[in-house]
């Protein structure tokens, strides 16, 4: 029997393939890699490409990747494939904008405020009138 | 008929709202299941994430990145994910309990405490508590991507790197089951990896492309994100459990409301009744 390799890929919000191979291909930052099993352990990252894996009497399988982690245990090959798109200016837009909306949330005493307090002084009102309705229920039986 | 017709519009009312429960209850039902495939769709990457990690932990290699490193703690971080929405029984309130009592712990401990919060009812809360909010994320909806949380997570991690935080927590519901939803406060980093997978203990290490330290940073830095995903869609499928349990618990108190109401209305109608004819009989009787 021919030697295989237990291939796993997966993504934040599905897991894609899991199967065993007899070699797998995978886009790596640094050119393609062909995996065969007990390949030394590896950890890379991954570019948009292409991931194949060869599975015997069967047809080869793709699949599309647009970036992702790639960690190759000799008997185990992981691919934690992205599903967002990644790019430095664009976490960092992300990041601003967060921040922006928390100090716009703290200076803004308006609305959401007014809301969180006007709640809060009506529970405990009805909190109270429901203590003082048992109390009167009480008092006269 | 004294108070009858009024009884019969409460009883009315009382039935419009139980209407509006009841649609809620299903609503959140059908939701739940939506949110709970979502849950176990995301689960093998955060598990094969972890394992990763954890291989890499028992590695041994010539570059330690900071995120595996404890250092003193002067400040920490903590994300905290609400729902957006309320009318779910006492989720948010229990998760906010949970996390102030860590802030209150770490405040005797003289550290400081940074919130990144997500959703809107954590917003309100710790603004009203005054809490040092330094990000704000919401609405992201009942099908959220991990590119939503970018933001609020590099804001920690660029907190951490800075030196500015030296910890941080994530704060969240745990779905236990549709009964049961459990509030949780765990730490993210430094990451802390468990010790029961012995199997790889001889000394060995990774080759990395380009270099480890490229490597770790991407690889930490999608565990950090996808601990927290798990955490929002985990809280998301937590909501609409506990939305479906209040509205149906509504509903049935609804239902004991009318038939109280019901019992009253019948009584004050009789007893109508009985006084017109002991009226009308002792008028004839006079005659």
């Amino acid at each position: 029997m021919a030697m295989t390799i237990h291939v796993d890929i997966v993504s934040a919000e599905a897991e894609i393939f899991s199967g065993t191979a007899n070699m797998v291909f995978a886009p790596a930052e640094m050119g393609e890699v062909g995996i065969a099993p007990r390949h030394t352990p590896l950890l890379t990252r991954l570019k948009p490409g292409e991931v194949r894996v060869q599975v015997e009497g069967q047809e080869e399988q793709y699949f599309y990747v647009s970036g992702g982690i790639l960690e190759i245990q000799p008997h185990v090959v992981t691919v934690l494939a992205d599903t967002a798109l990644r790019a430095k200016d664009l976490d960092e837009a992300a990041a601003l904008r967060v921040k922006e909306r928390a100090e716009r949330a703290i200076a803004d005493k308006a609305s959401d405020f007014d809301y969180a307090k006007a709640q809060a002084e009506l529970a405990e009102a009805s909190a109270q009138l429901h203590a003082i309705r048992r109390m009167r229920d009480k008092s006269r039986r | 008929m004294a108070g009858a017709k009024e009884i019969r519009t409460q009883i009315k009312s009382i039935k419009n709202t139980q209407k509006i429960t009841k649609a809620m209850e299903m609503v959140a039902a059908s939701k739940m299941r939506k949110a709970q495939d979502r849950m176990r769709a995301s689960r093998p990457y955060a598990e094969k994430m972890k394992t990763v990690v954890a291989h890499m932990g028992k590695s041994h290699p010539e570059y330690k990145h900071p995120y595996l490193i404890e250092r003193e703690a002067k400040r920490v971080g903590l994300i905290i994910i609400s729902t957006d929405r309320g009318l779910c029984g006492g989720l948010n309130v229990n998760l906010f309990k949970k996390a102030f009592a860590s802030m209150k712990q770490w405040r005797e401990q003289q550290l400081e405490v940074d919130l990144a919060v997500i959703g809107t009812k954590a917003m309100g809360f710790f603004k009203r508590l005054g809490g040092n909010v330094v990000s704000e994320n919401s609405r992201l909806g009942d099908a959220p991507k991990i590119e939503d949380l970018i933001g609020s997570v590099k804001v920690m991690l660029d907190a951490y790197d800075a030196g500015e935080i030296d910890r941080v927590y994530l704060a969240n519901n745990v779905f236990v089951n549709t009964m049961t939803q459990a509030p949780t406060v765990e730490q993210l980093l430094p990451v802390v990896g468990d010790e029961t997978d012995k199997e790889i203990a001889h000394h060995w290490d990774y080759i990395y492309e380009p270099g480890a330290k490229e490597v770790m940073d991407g690889l930490l830095m999608r565990y950090i994100e996808s601990l927290v995903y798990q955490g929002l869609v985990e809280n998301i499928a937590c909501e609409q459990a506990a939305r479906m349990v209040a509205m149906k618990a509504a509903s049935d108190n609804a239902g004991t409301l009318i038939d109280e109401l019901q019992l009253v209305y019948n009584k004050a109608r009789q007893a109508a009744i009985t006084q017109e004819l002991s009226e009308i009989v002792s008028g004839a009787a006079a005659v």
